[in-house]
C-alpha cells in the first residue's frame, strides 16, 4: 500500500481483487428497481447516483434494497458487458450476496465506519476480498 | 462451515452433479454469512422470470435440466413465483415472440428439474402456507416477510439460484432468520391510526420500511387494533420489504412470536411513531398526475376476496383506459367460476394470470402500449416501477376503478 492510501476493513468478503473507480452515495441498491439494465445506468430518478453509467465502477453504497431478482440479474448483467465492477456496502441482504455468488461479482460488507462517508466519490480504490479490505489510492 | 456426512458425500459427488453444484453456491453464501452449519428445508420457492434471467440464465437452467438425467431433480416440494406472461394475454401486453420463447425454455427446464409451476407470490393464501418453526428456502420478499412474520416460519430471502439449489440439496445455510438472535426487534415502532384500505395498509408498511431501512432491522410494530386480514397484513409487509429489504416483523399482540413487547424487544430499542400524516406524506409523492394512461392491481397477486371487491366495483361501468388485474393460476379458475372474471372484463379490463406485472418485462410493455401514468392500490408496485420508467399513482382500489371510468385520477 502506498503512504496516502487509506485502508478499510471489512467482516464480509467474495470474490478475487480488482481495482476501479468508485461510485459513491448514501443510497441503497438493487438491480430491479434502480437501474436501466440495457443502457447500464441508475434509472430511478430519486436515487442519489440518477443517471450515472455503472459499468465498470465499484459501487460504493449503504445497503442493498429491494427485491430477488438482483440474484439472477447479476449475472444477465455480467453476459452483456453491463455490469458494475465490484460491489461495497455497509450492509448487505442475502440476495445481493447469492447473485454475487452466481455471477463472480466481487464484494465487500460490513465496516466499522460508513463506507460511504470515507470513500471520496471517483476515487480509484482496490477492492480485495481475500484480504477483507477496502483500499482507496488515489 | 460443519458439514455432516451426507454433506460430505454431496461435495464428494455421490449424489449427482446437480446437488454438488448446488452445495458449492450454498457453501459460498453461507461462509459469507458465517452459518455455521446447514439446516434441512420443507419448501423451495423459486423467483425466475425471464425478465430477470436473461438469456445466459435460462441456458443455466437448461444445462442444470440436462445433468438431471443422471442426478435427478429436486429433493423437497420446490414451486415458482409468477412467470414473466399470461400466455393467453401475451399479444395484449404486446410481449414479443423472443419473450415467449425465453419463457417456454425456462418452464421446461424446470419442469425437469422437478420443479412445481405454481406460478404464484401469495402461496400462502393459496398453496400451503408455512407453519410456525418450519424452516423453508422461500424467494419473493413478500412470500418471506409473510411466512416469517404472520406464519411464524424461518426463511431468508432466497433469490431464484439459492431457492433452486435449496430444492436439490433439500436444506439452505443456516445463518439470518433461521436463528432465534436474528428474530429479535431491533427497533420499536407505534402507529397510532388504523388504516382502512388496503394501499393505506402498504403505504403504512412503506413507511415503516422506510424507517427500518435494511434486511437486518425486525421492527415491533404495536398500536395495530383489532385482527387485520390477510390480504392487509399481504399489502403491508410487501411494502415493508419492498421499501426497506425488511423480512421480519412482529405485531405486539397479534404474530405468533410476539404476544408481549418483552417477549421480542429487549429494553433500550430506538423508538419511533409513525402517524396517518406520514403515509399521507408517502401517499402524495405518488399523487401528482391527473390524467392516467393504465389501471393495474398486482403486487402482489390478488386473492379471491381482492378478484370479489373488484369485480363488484366494475359492474355496470365502461373502462376509458385499461385496466389490468393480475392473479394467480390457483385463484383464476374460481374467479372465472364466481362471474368475477366476466364482471371485470365485461367492464373492459383484463384478468391475468400467473405472472407479475412488473415480472414481466414492464419497460417493454409500456414502450409498446405508450403507457406512463400507472395508477395501483400496490405501494409495492409504485416503488418499483418508477425504475422502470412509469410515473406511478397510489389509490385506492375504488378511486382506481373510477380513474379506470374517466381516465383521470381525482
Amino acid at each position: 500500500m502506498s503512504g496516502g492510501a487509506k485502508a478499510f476493513r471489512a467482516r464480509q468478503a467474495m470474490g478475487d481483487i480488482v481495482r476501479g473507480i468508485a461510485l459513491v452515495a448514501r443510497d441503497g441498491f438493487s438491480a430491479r428497481y434502480d437501474l436501466d439494465r440495457v443502457k447500464g445506468n441508475f434509472s430511478r430518478p430519486d436515487h442519489k447516483l440518477a443517471g450515472q453509467s455503472y459499468i465498470g465502477r465499484v459501487l460504493v453504497l449503504d445497503t442493498a434494497k429491494g427485491g430477488v431478482a438482483s440474484a439472477w440479474m447479476l449475472n444477465e448483467m455480467k453476459s452483456r458487458g453491463v455490469i458494475p465492477l465490484a460491489l461495497v456496502f455497509n450492509s448487505v441482504n442475502p440476495i445481493l450476496v447469492q447473485g454475487a455468488a452466481l455471477a463472480g461479482l466481487p464484494m465487500l460488507a460490513g465496516f466499522d465506519e460508513d463506507i460511504t462517508a470515507v470513500v471520496p466519490h471517483g476515487s480509484e480504490v482496490e477492492v480485495n476480498p481475500p484480504g477483507r479490505v477496502l483500499i482507496v489510492v488515489g | 462451515m460443519k458439514l455432516n456426512d451426507e454433506e460430505q458425500e454431496i461435495l464428494a459427488g455421490k449424489h449427482g452433479a446437480l446437488a454438488l453444484k448446488a452445495l458449492q453456491h450454498q457453501l459460498k453464501v453461507g461462509e459469507f454469512f458465517g452459518a455455521e452449519d446447514f439446516v434441512p428445508v420443507t419448501q423451495a420457492h423459486i423467483m425466475a422470470d425471464t425478465e430477470s434471467l436473461g438469456e445466459v440464465g435460462v441456458r443455466w437452467l437448461e444445462q442444470l435440466a440436462a445433468a438431471s438425467d443422471e442426478a435427478g431433480g429436486v429433493r423437497v416440494p420446490t414451486i415458482t413465483d409468477p412467470r414473466g406472461t399470461d400466455f393467453a394475454k401475451a399479444a395484449f401486453l404486446g410481449q414479443t415472440p423472443a419473450m415467449l420463447d425465453l419463457e417456454r425454455r425456462a418452464i421446461a427446464a424446470f419442469m425437469k428439474l422437478g420443479v412445481t409451476m405454481t406460478d404464484t407470490c401469495i402461496n400462502y393464501q393459496t398453496i400451503q402456507a408455512p407453519t410456525r418453526h418450519e424452516h423453508v428456502a422461500f424467494g419473493d420478499t413478500g412470500v418471506v416477510i409473510y411466512s416469517n412474520s404472520i406464519c411464524g416460519a424461518r426463511s431468508n430471502y432466497e433469490g431464484g439460484p439459492s431457492a433452486l439449489a435449496a430444492g436439490l440439496t433439500g436444506r439452505t445455510p443456516r445463518y439470518g432468520f433461521h436463528l432465534p438472535a436474528h428474530r429479535r426487534a431491533t427497533l420499536q415502532v407505534r402507529v397510532d391510526f388504523a388504516p382502512a384500505s388496503l394501499n393505506e395498509w402498504g403505504a403504512l408498511g412503506a413507511t415503516i420500511g422506510r424507517i427500518a431501512g435494511n434486511y437486518w432491522a425486525v421492527p415491533a410494530v404495536e398500536g395495530i387494533e383489532g385482527a387485520p386480514r390477510s390480504d392487509q397484513l399481504k399489502h403491508f409487509g410487501a411494502a415493508m420489504a419492498s421499501f426497506g429489504s425488511v423480512a421480519l416483523f412482529h405485531l405486539i399482540g397479534l404474530t405468533p412470536e410476539a404476544d408481549r413487547m418483552s417477549d421480542v424487544a429487549p429494553a433500550g430499542l430506538s423508538s419511533h411513531c409513525v402517524t396517518r400524516a406520514d403515509i399521507d406524506a408517502l401517499r402524495s409523492r405518488y399523487r401528482n398526475e391527473s390524467r392516467i394512461d393504465v389501471v393495474v392491481f398486482s403486487a402482489p397477486q390478488l386473492s379471491l376476496f381482492e378478484l370479489r371487491d373488484l369485480a363488484a366495483l366494475c359492474q355496470g361501468h365502461r373502462f376509458s383506459v385499461p385496466l389490468l388485474a393480475v392473479t394467480s393460476p390457483q385463484v383464476k379458475p374460481d374467479a372465472d367460476r364466481m362471474g368475477y372474471t366476466a364482471d371485470i372484463e365485461d367492464a373492459g379490463g383484463t384478468l391475468l394470470s400467473g405472472m407479475c406485472f412488473y415480472q414481466s418485462y414492464a419497460r417493454e410493455i409500456a414502450e409498446a402500449h405508450g403507457w406512463q401514468r400507472l395508477a395501483t392500490n400496490s405501494a409495492k408496485l409504485v416503488n418499483i416501477l418508477g425504475g422502470y420508467g412509469y410515473h406511478p399513482i397510489l389509490a385506492s382500489m375504488e378511486e382506481c376503478v373510477d380513474a379506470a371510468i374517466s381516465g383521470r385520477i381525482v
